[in-house]
């Protein structure tokens, strides 16, 4: 089995091991832990919100209600934050990102809220507020070296994390940081001193050059905001061509003349076997039907029209079948922060299957699904039970739901989960689009995504 | 108008290609009429002070399912119309931000409102009269619970439509089975009779079975003809949802008569020939949909959504608009994140309960649903019900099956039976008990309700306002409330009794409580069904509604095959005894019997004997005290139905039939006759319903019968003794 190395990472190694992220920690913070994802944190609904883009988004988290697939969601939460921010009027306050991110996370919050289970959403959230952190910090960097940035050298800040030559070592350090470690009491120190250091830097130009202050001022918040704008540009683009940095590694995993074993229907799985396909690899695909959407139906005959050698089994028929495959690979719904995947049903029962006869299974996952919340009781809590017309015929069953006639209770339950768990342990590899990474490697893959303190989207209260 | 519409159409099918992902994105935009107003009074009292789409269904109200489905199938206007407490839905459309919301993407809301609209076509003949309407719209009530995907119904009918502008409505039903024992559907509605051709979907014929004195189906042997095939089906729900063409709404208005939507529209539609519109269907297969019309529905449509087969409109997904966010657990069960639960309290399943509410130690919830901010004490048992928001349940209490409104407190101890209502702001005393199907209200019963439901002035404010100040409770028919342990008499409020005025119930009686109420159908009445399908159906004439299955569909065939004479008997029986109480014109009653005769295809002589036994059955319960009256009453009666049994007794074998059933009669089921037998005979002669010659035959063929048998022939010896001498006499004469 080929395990990829990691890509190399933007230069941060230099860095202490990050402690624990995300688990409950010892370390003093100011926010609950992140376990209590399940339980709803929101305040209450932002009606009185005087964003002008408030109003619309409780109308667009019933959208988001609608999108289906992770991609989709992650793609539309990505634009709706997107105009959110250009809408934003920047104040004349001192911290400006503040409450750019404040108003992210305003409508973050509820589009969180309108659908939790869709954890993409959170995600792009949450990546949003660590580009606008990012920005907020190049900028500071810039307005320490003065205010000698000119407009055209914009374009080096528009790219997301990596190439930044113009920031100082300290701030870069200190970015790192923040972004990696887990929120100890001095990120959380750190976090407070950024907007006197942004005041401070405009206030000691502005006394050398009086006339030149209120200038900078504007100009800089409206790059600010340019920036960020320009990021989440980035971030779209990067979601919508996440099939193909991950379909690159499909050469060096797919063989010549193997089988190969999916569930349902991935579009990620899809695109992986397409560029299999393309570089000439001869193999077979197992299909299972995955009921009940039976989306492997449709992967199917997507496969066969590109010459795919197909067969279609059903769910149950897995078990049967692994001992002739040679690589399972499935696409997720999210992968957790320890490496757990939250998967089509019966997405575990596959993983237990290729684990008692030691055949790989592989996850591909764009890095939208990257969930930087470990998963507590998913089971229930980080899944969704869908109408039980998917399984039955209402009208077939109708006799057996007569309630008048039952003493009151029901005697027919249907129960339609939409998701399974699928423990990091029966995780052999996850392809990201940054490269191949074993499960136990996932959560600093995701800090690199994150920032700590925003695990938990909730609007801080502003005084 | 309807070319308008059509040319719209047609212009916008071309323009539409260009956007993708949304539903139904064409240029005219697509309309929907929401009736906010059931027109029934079904849900009173509760709707004396709430309007029914008001009325929370699992935390959320009513129209609020209907709204944001009607959103969610790409309607981009919908006209509110309300009548009865127009305010109320007024000011919750503002609330909730429906009303301000306006733009692409969402649907606009408008208020349409009318104070004298008593029906559901007035209704429509107001939404016209506003000329609001430009194209095709969708008419829905709005209690309609539905998640279905418009997007196929709609294009049928636009398909259909181009082809023929004659065809005005789809209406959207669903597969569901009503009940063989109580011909209802899970709703409690009557099942209904359709007749659809299979190929074009067009609907044929339409009929609820409201009134259950239908036994039969009657098609006009015109829809047979004209249509090579056709389906009956009574398996078929009613959805309540319609497509129509802009020509429905002035249809209405032509025909200013026209009032329920199903019973004069639909049946007026399919009955005239004249101008040839056309209804069709369309199947519901996947998805769901259901109006809520009475208790019943209230509580199937409630559990369906706890089941999650209204899916996304499940409290969890959908709750996001208000504040309350409630989670599902395990098993079902709704859960909001404030729930303060003792940890001796017990949820069972299938149950939901809201924010704020707060439940004490060794509670049991069962298949409940708990509103929001509701206390409930220690050792309170709730099974099935649905309660409302800021109820207050104080200790062991028990509440079952019923549904408590908001503001309701149930002292210590109070007990509320099945399928009870409790309105609004209602107080049930220490340990009191609240009767089964008990309705109370602050409300008065209005006096002046007339019996007939379509002419009722649903939920109208007026006659309800002049309510008195409620000094004194419990005087509207308070011989219902029994207060179960503590009856000392004192009426004082709040300490004992119920605060509130128990209403009685209408004119469908207690018999009929059982059909519509949030309570399961009693065994004992489930048995008494039981037994009344598999033995013999005519036991159930008691309440006046003899059915007789089997008539109706293609699903249900064939559940009692026992002796067919011994029920034909029995509907002969019935048969006449409507005849006795409603005075049938006789030949009316030869036609039905005969009608009846032919059904069980049976000879005339069984006719003769059945016709025979209820005679004689009808005298017996006339007077049974003494052997000098009942002989008296029988003679009445023979004489009078001399006719009636002359027509059955056109041959000797049919006048043996009836001495035969009369011996037996006297043997077997009505012993009162046995002594009378000899007495009777003579004057069943002198009524020429028998003549000498089946006496004779009869006493000959008795003759060679065991000694038990000739009892009567014994009896009766003087008599045959006479009439063979007297014919020995005629025939010396003719000699």
């Amino acid at each position: 089995m080929l395990v990829p190395l990691p890509l190399p990472l933007p230069p941060r190694k230099t860095l202490t091991p990050p402690r624990l992220l995300l688990a409950a920690d010892p370390h003093p913070k100011s926010e609950p832990p992140p376990h209590l994802l399940g339980s709803p944190l929101r305040a209450p609904p932002c009606r009185t919100c005087s964003h002008s883009s408030a109003t619309s988004s409780s109308s667009l988290s019933a959208v988001v209600r609608k999108v289906e697939g992770s991609h989709a969601v992650a793609r539309q939460t990505a634009e709706l934050l997107r105009s959110v921010v250009s809408q934003h009027r920047m104040g004349s306050s001192a911290n400006q990102a503040a409450a750019l991110a404040d108003a992210v996370r305003a409508v973050g919050e509820q589009l969180i809220a309108a659908n939790p289970i869709e954890l993409a959403v959170g995600n792009i959230v949450r990546r949003v507020l660590h580009i606008i952190k990012e920005e907020d910090i190049s900028a500071t960097a810039v307005g320490i070296e003065g205010l000698s940035v000119t407009v055209d050298s914009d374009d080096e800040y528009d790219s997301e994390h990596d190439d930044r030559p113009s920031l100082s070592a300290a701030v870069l350090a200190a970015h790192a940081r923040n972004a990696l470690r887990a929120p100890s009491l001095q990120t959380l120190l750190e976090d407070i001193p950024v907007s006197p250091a942004i005041s401070r830097t405009a206030s000691s130009t502005g006394d050398s050059d009086g006339k030149s202050k209120s200038a900078g001022d504007k100009s800089s918040t409206r790059k600010l905001k340019h920036d960020v704008i320009a990021a989440i540009g980035d971030l779209i683009d990067e979601i919508d061509s996440c099939y193909e940095p991950i379909s690159e590694q499909a050469v060096e995993l797919i063989h010549q003349n193997e089988v190969i074993l999916t569930l349902g229907r991935s579009r990620t799985v899809k695109e992986f076997l397409y560029a299999a396909k393309e570089k000439k690899r001869s193999f077979r695909v197992f299909v299972a039907e995955g009921a009940p959407r039976y989306q492997g139906h449709v992967l199917a005959k997507e496969l066969v029209e590109k010459g795919v050698q197909t067969t279609v089994i059903t769910d149950s028929a897995v078990f049967a079948m692994i001992s002739r495959v040679n690589m399972v690979i499935v696409g997720a719904h999210a992968v957790m922060a320890n490496g757990g995947v939250i998967a089509p049903v019966g997405m575990n029962m596959v993983a237990l299957a290729a684990q008692r006869h030691a055949v790989p299974f592989v996850v591909v996952a764009g890095s939208h699904k990257l969930c930087p919340l470990y998963p507590h009781n998913p089971e229930v809590l980080l899944n969704e039970l869908k109408s039980p017309s998917d399984l039955l015929d209402f009208g077939d069953f109708s006799d057996c739901m007569h309630f008048s006639t039952q003493d009151g209770s029901p005697l027919l339950n249907v129960v339609n989960p939409t998701f399974d768990y699928v423990p990091p342990k029966l995780v052999s590899l996850f392809i990201t689009d940054t490269g191949g990474h074993s499960p136990s490697y996932m959560y600093r893959l995701i800090a690199e995504y994150y920032s700590a303190d925003d695990l938990v989207v909730r609007r801080k209260s502003t005084a | 108008m309807s070319k308008k519409s059509r040319s719209r159409g047609g212009g916008g099918a071309g323009a539409a290609a260009g956007d993708d992902h949304e539903d139904l994105a064409r240029p005219p935009p697509l309309q929907a009429v929401l009736l906010a107003d059931s027109f029934t009074l079904k849900f009173r009292p509760i709707t004396l002070e709430r309007p029914k789409v008001l009325l929370p269904l699992v935390h959320m109200p009513m129209i609020e399912y209907t709204l944001t489905w009607l959103e969610s199938a790409g309607v981009d206007e919908a006209f509110v119309f309300c009548c009865a407490h127009s305010h109320q839905v007024k000011e919750y459309l503002e609330k909730s931000g429906w009303a301000e919301k306006a733009g692409a993407g969402s649907m606009a809301v408008t208020a349409v409102e009318s104070h004298d609209a008593i029906s559901a076509g007035d209704a429509l003949r107001v939404i016209y009269e506003r000329g609001v309407i430009h194209g095709d719209f969708i008419l829905i009530s709005g209690d309609t619970i539905s998640n279905m995907s418009l997007k196929d119904a709609l294009q049928e009918h636009m398909d259909r439509k181009k082809k023929d502008p004659l065809a005005v409505m789809t209406m959207i039903i669903k597969h569901s089975k009503p009940s063989i024992l109580t011909h209802q559907t899970r709703l409690g509605n009557d099942e209904i009779v359709m007749a659809i051709d299979p190929e074009t979907k067009e609907l044929l014929y339409y009929e609820d079975r409201a009134d259950n004195s239908h036994l039969y189906v009657t098609i006009d042997k015109d829809i047979l003809t004209n249509n090579p095939s056709l389906q009956l089906h009574n398996d078929m729900e009613d959805c309540y949802i319609d497509i129509c063409s802009p020509e429905v709404l002035s249809l209405f208005t032509d025909n200013f008569d026209y009032q329920h939507l199903r019973r004069h529209f639909v049946k007026g539609l399919l009955v005239d020939d004249i101008m040839g519109y056309k209804i069709y269907t369309h199947e519901l297969r996947s998805g769901y949909a259901a109006r809520i019309d009475n208790f019943r529905s209230y509580d199937t449509v409630s559990k369906d959504v706890i089941q999650r087969w209204t899916y996304p409109m499940v409290p969890d997904v959908i709750s996001s608009r208000d504040c309350s966010e409630s989670r599902l657990h395990r098993q079902g069960i709704y859960k909001a994140s404030d729930v303060t639960l003792s940890h001796s309290a017990q949820i069972g399943a299938n149950s939901v309960v809201g924010s704020g509410t707060s439940i004490g130690d060794h509670c049991k919830v069962l298949n409940s649903v708990i509103g929001e901010g509701c206390k409930i004490g220690k050792n309170v048992l709730i099974n099935g019900s649905y309660i409302w928001d800021n109820v207050i349940i104080e200790d062991g209490c028990k509440v079952s099956n019923s549904l408590v409104c908001g503001g309701v407190h149930l002292k210590a101890g109070a007990i509320v039976e099945p399928g009870c209502v409790l309105s609004f702001n209602v107080e049930v005393g220490k340990n009191v008990g609240v009767p089964a199907h008990s309705k109370v209200s602050l409300l008065p019963q209005p006096s002046n309700e007339d019996s007939d439901e379509e002419l009722e002035y649903a939920d109208t404010n007026s006659g309800v306002t002049e309510s008195p100040p409620f000094s004194s409770m419990r005087s509207n028919g308070d011989q219902a409330t029994v207060p179960s342990e503590d009856e000392s008499g004192t009426f004082e409020i709040g300490t004992c009794g119920v605060v509130g005025y128990i209403w009685t119930s209408g004119d469908t009686g207690i018999l009929e409580e059982w059909r519509q109420s949030i309570a399961p159908i009693p065994k004992e009445k489930l048995e008494e069904l039981q037994h009344a399908v598999s033995e013999d159906d005519g036991s159930e004439d008691e309440s006046n509604n003899p059915t007789q299955p089997d008539k109706d569909d293609s699903s249900d065939i064939a559940v009692e095959d026992d002796d067919p004479f011994s029920k034909f008997e029995k509907e002969v029986e019935e048969t006449f005894q409507r005849a006795l109480g409603g005075g049938v014109n006789q030949d009316n009653l030869i036609l039905e019997i005969n009608g009846l005769r032919l059904a069980y295809s049976l000879q005339h002589a069984d006719c003769a004997g059945a016709v025979f036994y209820s005679v004689m059955k009808s005298a017996l319960v006339a007077a049974q005290s003494t052997n000098d009256t009942l002989l008296k009453t029988t003679a009445e009666a023979l004489g009078k139905w001399k006719d009636l049994l002359r027509n059955y007794t056109k041959t000797v074998d049919e006048e043996m039939e009836i001495l035969l059933k009369f011996e037996e009669m006297c043997q077997e089921t009505t012993k009162e006759f046995s002594p009378l037998f000899s007495k009777i005979l003579p004057f069943l002669y002198d009524t020429e319903v028998v003549s000498e010659d089946a006496i004779m035959r009869w006493a000959e063929e008795k003759e060679h019968a065991d000694e038990s048998d000739k009892v009567f022939v014994k009896q009766s010896e003087a008599f045959i003794q006479w009439l063979k001498e007297a014919e020995e006499e005629d025939d010396e004469e003719e000699e």
